[in-house]
């Protein structure tokens, strides 16, 4: 049982992770990390590399839908524009990786400002409306500028290489895109502690008071959109390196609804929810693809049987949590991370 | 009121809806350092007064005027910088921060961290949240006695406690001109007296100067130096406190009768309550 936190300094207490007991078991996930590609088989590194994936645009969704309170269902478009900046960059230029991957992130923000315009003017279902019509003029835009991008036949994209060792296989590009989906996640976090973090949390809960406080509506709406933006640019910048071929169909609008549905699952403006839920989101059909293959011994038919009954499974999982834990997995950890705290004393 | 130039001036404001007059012609001056109430029955315009001031309109005609500058058509983050900082009447506290957050937020406009210091949190980011943390917890937090709630999210807080944390975060903007809209409404009688000595000392020990809407007779003829009184849009009186309870007008706007004895009993009998 912890009896009280004492700090004695202001830095301490406004510390990203503050007790010893967090800071050794965060310790001990990145060691896990670290070890994981030695020991998990190239399907399990995939999957890693879709999470670390998934985790980078699910945050980049949370700091304009949670935090800010902007809805957005353009966040597969704009990892798309990502994901054709570095295509392009890379099969015509030939660029250095990293500099294509931050040309995908700065191109990808410049778009997200200009379809977060409208942001200053409409808000919830009427400016996720706006991002859906956005979404599909991107879509549009893949599928017709076929001098840059090929149309419907899409784009091969050659292998991610940094500093010489070419990253072609999930167990390479793992250690390209976890190490940028941690600095991305740290950097979301760091945000938080700030005064512009703040000013996002600050129009979402109310936004005439924000105005009072000296924060300028649109200046703040736009950068946020532009960062959020960011975040997805990068992702789909590494999803191009990681599927290697990019088209039109890359990006369905389901694909938006996905992230919208992680941020929803993890928890709301939480960072941690962003991870919980893009984990969440990416591991559970796997898992329950997996479940229905071990039954397939004890039952010979078990796949045909059973592979309809798992999406409608997934789906009665997003339900619930909706219903049982509107503030998302991040709340469940919270509320088990107290309950150690006051163990043995009940809660 | 002495000759100093006035801190804040409103001078011959007009402002309509439609073809409803919310504000003709309000003319008052603030003078540096003292605490000037508006007060006057409901619907009178004083909230649209309010509203001028800090930006959310803009008066058809007039102008309103800070240390000398016309600020009438300038935004609400302009007027924050300059130094001019305003309280809610139905409190308007972000409900998913927590207390000190909030307060925090009141520093915004003053500090210079951009996005990248943000997303680094280095070098400059770190050092004006290292500052801003001690200056809140040593001049804002201690100030008001909120202490033992800074870390509590604002949506789980008493009503008077929030009016509280609405007051430190107007405090952390630094003001130099502090506009309360009705800081001390469905307040009990001690919480209302905790308010009246904060908004005292805040004159005092700080130099603010204060312009506040109130509807506590007891309170606004206690503590406030001038007061002005609106009916229908337009300043029926205005002066001392003393002054504008003989004056005939205040007396039929509040009561429809010219009865004095009646309006000076009532003042009376709320001070004795």
């Amino acid at each position: 049982m912890r009896i009280g936190t004492l700090k004695e300094s202001y830095a301490a207490d406004e510390a990203l992770f503050d007790t010893r007991t967090q800071k050794a078991w965060l310790g001990l996930f990145f060691l896990a990390l670290l070890v994981f590609p030695f020991t998990a088989g190239e399907y399990w590194l995939y999957i890693a590399c879709l999470v670390a994936i998934h985790v980078i645009s699910t945050t980049g969704l949370n700091i304009l839908t949670g935090f800010t309170g902007l809805v957005s269902l353009g966040q597969a478009a704009f990892m798309g524009v990502g994901a054709y900046t570095v295509a392009v960059l890379e099969a015509r230029l030939g660029t250095p990786t990293l500099v294509n991957l931050l040309a995908a992130g700065f191109v990808t923000a410049a778009v997200g400002a200009l379809v977060g315009l409208p942001s200053l003017r409409v808000k919830g279902l009427y400016l996720a409306m706006a991002t859906i019509a956005a979404s599909f003029i991107l879509h549009f835009i893949f599928a017709n500028w076929t001098s840059v991008t090929q149309g419907v036949s899409g784009i091969n994209v050659p292998p991610a290489s940094v500093l010489g060792f070419e990253m072609a296989r999930p167990v390479q590009l793992y250690w390209l895109i976890l190490p940028i989906a941690v600095l991305m996640v740290l950097g979301a976090a760091n945000l938080f502690r700030t005064r512009i973090g703040r000013a996002f949390i600050a129009i979402r809960d109310r936004d005439i008071s924000a105005e009072v406080l000296g924060i300028p509506l649109l200046r703040y709406k736009l950068m946020s959109f532009a960062l959020s933006s960011f975040y997805a640019g990068v992702a789909g910048g590494l999803w191009a390196y990681f599927f290697r071929v990019v088209t039109p169909e890359s990006f369905p609008f389901v694909y938006s609804i996905f992230f919208l549905a992680a941020v929803i699952v993890g928890g709301m403006g939480t960072i941690l929810g962003g991870i919980l839920g893009a984990v969440f989101m990416t591991l559970v059909p796997e898992v329950l693809k997996l479940g229905v293959g071990l039954l397939s011994p004890v039952l010979p038919d078990a796949v045909a049987i059973l592979s309809p009954v798992r999406t409608i499974v997934f789906g009665a999982l997003i339900v619930g949590f909706l219903v049982f834990e509107p503030h998302g997995l991040a709340e469940i950890w919270r509320r088990t991370r107290r309950f150690f705290h006051l163990w043995p004393f009940k809660t | 009121m002495s000759a100093a130039s006035p801190i804040l001036s409103v001078d011959a404001v007009s402002l309509s809806f439609g073809g409803l007059k919310a504000l003709s012609g309000v003319t008052f001056d603030v003078a540096p350092n003292s605490i000037t109430a508006v007060i006057g029955p409901n619907g009178a315009g004083k909230t649209s007064l309010f509203n001028c001031v800090s930006g959310f309109y803009t008066p058809q005609q007039g102008a309103i005027r800070f240390e000398g500058a016309d600020i009438t058509r300038t935004h609400p983050p302009h007027r924050a910088k300059i130094g001019l900082a305003r309280t809610f009447q139905n409190i308007a506290l972000f409900r998913g921060m927590t207390v000190l957050d909030n307060i925090k937020l009141g520093r915004h406009a003053h500090m210079r961290t951009n996005l990248l210091d943000a997303l680094l949190y280095w070098g400059r980011a770190q050092r004006e949240e290292m500052a801003l943390r001690a200056e809140i917890e040593e001049k804002v937090i201690d100030f008001l006695e909120i202490n033992h709630i800074r870390n509590q999210p604002v949506a789980s807080l008493a009503y008077g406690l929030r009016k509280r944390v609405e007051l430190a975060r107007a405090l952390a903007m630094r003001p130099k001109v502090l506009m309360l809209d009705e800081p001390v409404a469905g307040m009990n009688r001690e919480e209302t007296e905790d308010m009246a000595r904060f908004i005292l000392d805040v004159k005092e020990e700080w130099g603010v100067t204060i312009l506040m809407v109130e509807h506590d007779m007891g309170m606004v003829m206690d503590i406030s130096d001038h007061v002005v009184v609106l009916n229908f849009g337009t300043v029926i009186a205005r002066g001392k406190p003393a002054e504008v309870t003989q004056n005939p007008d205040v007396i039929r706007a509040y009561l429809g009768g010219t009865d004095i004895e009646a309006l000076q009993r009532r003042i009376q009998g709320r001070e004795a309550a």
